[in-house]
């Protein structure tokens, strides 16, 4: 979406022939970098699914799953989550038409939505920990709270990433560095979206499966 | 509350006369180091054009300084475990006490691997891939330097180890349920497993940057097809990097995870399983194999090529090769652990794809073979490297294949042919590649070349101390000998051992030879001096700037229309069709500002991983804090260049004039 539209300042050379045309413009280099940091992130945590799969039956005698896991909570949480990557979504429109007052509401909602998504996250945590299926129980609980909780970590790093970003826009207006910076703030936001649809299927979904 | 945890003056191993005495040597030498330094006033210097660059050239060189440095560290290390079992036969118990060699030699894998090869090849590549793309810098130089100086964190802390606490006694893998608190409750397996967290980021930043300065930052023209293959081998190799270095991350985290707050991924109890920390290690570290080995096969391609006076042969099936190396070091993993009892028919699976990897290996030796067939060779100390390398990387080869079929691994399993199998392809794979690049590249970087009979004889004294030293453990392995031991009471493996002994010696005397190589160099240089940067006769644009280059490396970015750029570019002013010119009008030249950011967030990082390792809670907060400040303080810097006057730069080609030579 961002590239689409930021395609009008691609000089017409560089679309035809990109090894004619040298180096590739900075907002290009960095977007491609953070791509590729990204790329590197969902292979750690393809690491933490493996993990989760292996051990997702090795309860130990303690609590499984199905015991464990509210769809309602869950369903929110996927909701607000999905819905703060739509007004990520607004906020990158607004970052390209250059619209600050755009760009400040659609960072306060996805701000709020991501943080409605972690309260809810850390009250299901602290649920679970109150009936004694703290990730000290089993082997299943490790992985499941490494994993969730890993993501979670994540979005908690998106929201402070957020906060900083309004910041620097508001002392430094649309500069070229605060643009690159936010456009790779909402690369993140989204792959952590991709994430969490992961987990609610392989997590939550098939955790709950009879 | 302890206010330093679990530290405690007996961490300090004072009743060990070795350690004592190393790390009192060591101790001085750093302290008169730094007080000479200081005396003579170089401070400023190193802080301004060192420690806070951001120049890809530096930071190559600096890493190329910490790989050769622990790279002495390392073979100490390996020249100790080779006299103990020297001489631990039967009633003798050799000088070193059980705990301690195992500290020993978990110390010299890791940091052979992590340390030395690791550094070794990012180093080479930081040097040379941007000049050979023909580029003025990596795509984000800052992120660069922050990478060097995390892996130097590494190197920090486990090298602390040796004087506060102790080092992991797990082998240089770490394997569960060894390595949870209940079978090691000290802190060497923390101080392991920080040391390589705060590295492998490094690493993983590193990888990023050159998966994005390769596909993104190239000279005009310069297609996939014109890159050099050392660029396409970096490609694979840092392809690798991104693809590999996460799943050792997230391993880590969760054997962290254990042994910090009591999970149980792979403990014994509450359902861990040991055997997938086995599983996600090895998805890791056999791709780690490629990302050392394949930056080696490009720097023998650019020797092979350069040294013969042709282009190399097949040039298309090695980038190929390459990259089928790169997606099949994932289908491998398992031929680590044929014992682990998984059915036949998975044990075959992967022993056929262990010996289908061999296939564009061998392609890639015929390819430097035909190269060299033919051509004019100059056997220069790169082209020993290279050859010294084909002749024993084939039969180090050879064993895996051997390895690779389940039956005959279950019977050498855990023994030392397989010490000796994987030594003898890392070494003359690894090694030799980085010596062979160490050598070539090192003219380029410095601005005048390696003394060649100095060069010689460390090669003479690596190779021939390295058969010496490895060949004999291919027999004792047959004969039943497992890996590690620290004592043994077959008499008759002892024999072979004094021969492997031997070698060692010999490898210590290729090694004393090298830092003989460099003062010699350095005090001949005028007479090595390279005036036209161009000192091989080369054929890819790293040779078409000065030596050493400029902060940004050429004054205008050169044109690559052909593979070989620059031999291309020789042959037409030759032929009158091309002129060696100059620009005409020199412009203004960005290059990237000089930031202490790696260097603060470095230092914090050791804080942070030390305090973590002896549980100082509030020291670990404090580290981390004063990083994300210094990272917020580079993300409010509002200059990121300097510019360079287009007068600084015509200056700098007036004196340093690049002549075509033939």
């Amino acid at each position: 979406m961002n590239i689409a539209v930021e395609m009008d300042d691609v000089r017409e050379g560089e679309l035809l022939n990109v090894s004619e045309a040298g180096p590739a413009p900075k907002r290009i280099i960095a977007g491609f970098g953070f791509w590729i940091f990204l790329l590197s992130d969902i292979v750690m945590f393809s690491a933490l699914f493996a993990g989760y799969a292996v051990l997702a039956k090795a309860t130990a005698g303690g609590p499984t799953a199905a015991q464990l896991f509210d769809l309602r909570n869950v369903a929110m949480e996927t909701a607000f989550l999905l819905l703060s990557s739509y007004s990520c979504g607004l906020m990158s429109l607004a970052i390209n038409s250059r619209r600050v007052l755009g760009v400040f509401v659609g960072a306060v909602v996805t701000f709020l939505l991501g943080a409605a998504f972690l309260n809810l996250e850390i009250r299901e945590f602290q649920g679970m920990i109150a009936v004694g299926a703290a990730p000290q129980r089993s082997a299943f609980l490790s992985a499941f709270f490494t994993l969730v909780g890993c993501h979670g970590l994540h979005v908690a790093v998106g929201l402070a990433w957020l906060v900083l970003m309004m910041v620097q826009l508001s002392f430094r207006g649309f500069q070229g560095v605060v643009v690159r910076r936010l456009h790779c703030f909402s690369l993140f936001w989204h792959a952590l979206d991709i994430i969490w649809v992961l987990i609610f299927t392989i997590v939550y979904l098939m955790g709950v499966l009879p | 509350m302890n206010l330093l945890g679990k530290l405690t003056l007996d961490a300090v191993p004072l009743h060990e006369p070795i350690i004592v005495g190393t790390v009192a040597s060591v101790g001085a030498v750093i302290l008169a180091v730094l007080a000479w330094v200081t005396v003579k006033g170089y401070v400023p210097y190193l802080w301004r054009e060192w420690l806070t660059s951001v120049d890809h050239k530096r930071i190559g060189v600096m890493y190329l300084v910490l790989a050769l440095l622990m790279l002495v560290r390392g073979f100490a290390d390996g020249i100790m475990m080779r006299s103990q079992q020297a001489i631990a036969a039967g009633a003798a118990q050799g000088y070193l006490p059980p705990e301690h060699f195992d500290q020993i030699f978990s110390a010299h894998g890791v940091i052979m691997i992590f340390f030395v090869a690791m550094p070794l090849v990012i180093g080479l590549m930081n040097f040379a891939v941007p000049l050979q793309l023909g580029v003025r810098d990596v795509a984000f130089p800052t992120m660069n330097s922050i990478s060097f100086w995390l892996t130097a964190s590494g190197v920090l802390l486990t090298n602390l180890s040796l004087a506060v606490g102790e080092f992991a006694k797990t082998g240089w893998f770490a394997y569960p349920p060894l390595s949870e608190l209940q079978f090691s409750p000290g802190v060497g397996v923390d101080y392991y497993l920080w040391s390589l967290q705060i590295s492998g980021i490094g690493t993983l930043l590193s990888g990023v940057n050159f998966v994005t300065t390769i596909l993104k930052v190239r000279a005009p023209g310069m297609s996939y097809m014109r890159m050099p293959v050392f660029c396409w081998t970096a490609l694979a190799s840092n392809l690798l990097i991104v693809a590999a270095f996460p799943v050792l991350t997230a391993l880590f985290a969760m054997l962290l995870l254990d042994r910090y707050l009591g999970f149980h991924f792979f403990t014994v109890d509450a359902g861990g399983n040991a055997m997938m920390y086995v599983n996600l290690f090895w998805i890791w570290g056999h791709p780690e194999v490629y990302i050392l080995v394949l930056p080696a096969f490009g720097v023998f391609s650019e020797v092979a090529a350069t040294f013969s006076g042709k282009s190399l042969f097949g040039y298309r099936s090695m980038v190929l090769a390459t990259m089928a190396i790169c997606v099949l070091s994932y289908t491998v993993w398992l031929h680590h652990f044929f014992t682990m009892g998984a059915s036949a028919s998975v044990n075959a699976f992967f022993g056929i794809t262990s010996m289908i990897i061999g296939v564009p290996t061998g392609v890639k030796v015929f390819n430097w073979l035909f190269t060299m067939y033919g051509g004019r060779v100059r056997f220069t100390v790169p082209v020993l490297w290279l050859i010294g390398f084909m002749v024993s990387f084939v039969f180090g080869g050879l064993t895996g294949v051997l390895l690779a079929l389940p039956p005959v691994d279950w019977q050498v399993h855990n023994t030392v042919f397989l010490v000796a199998h994987f030594h003898h392809v890392i070494i003359p794979g690894v090694l030799f590649g980085c010596m062979a690049g160490y050598n070539y590249w090192f003219p380029k970087a410095f601005g005048f070349k390696l003394d060649e009979r100095w060069g010689k004889a460390v090669f003479w004294c690596w190779f021939i101390g390295f058969h010496l030293a490895f060949m004999p453990l291919y027999v004792t392995g047959l004969m039943g000998m497992p890996r590690r031991l620290q004592h043994y009471d077959v008499l008759s493996w002892q024999p072979w051992l004094l021969v492997a002994e031997a070698g060692a010696l010999i490898i210590l005397t290729g090694i004393i030879c090298q830092v003989v190589q460099i003062v010699v160099s350095i005090r001949r240089r005028e007479q090595l001096r390279d005036t036209t940067g161009d000192p091989w006769n080369g054929r890819t644009l790293e040779w078409a700037t000065a030596s050493p280059p400029p902060a940004w490396n050429f004054a205008v970015l050169p044109r690559a229309d052909k593979l070989d750029a620059f031999w291309a570019k020789k042959q037409r002013v030759l032929a009158k069709e091309d002129l060696p010119a100059r620009p005409h009008k020199y412009e203004p030249i960005e290059v990237p500002k000089n930031s202490p950011t790696g260097f603060v967030t470095a230092f914090f990082a050791v804080i942070t991983g030390f305090a973590l390792i002896w549980h100082i809670w509030w020291m670990a907060g404090v580290g981390m804090l004063g990083a994300i400040v210094t990272l917020l303080a580079f993300m409010f810097r509002v200059e990121d260049e300097v510019e360079i006057s287009a007068e600084q730069v015509s200056q700098f080609d007036r004196v340093h004039p690049v002549e075509v030579s033939l």
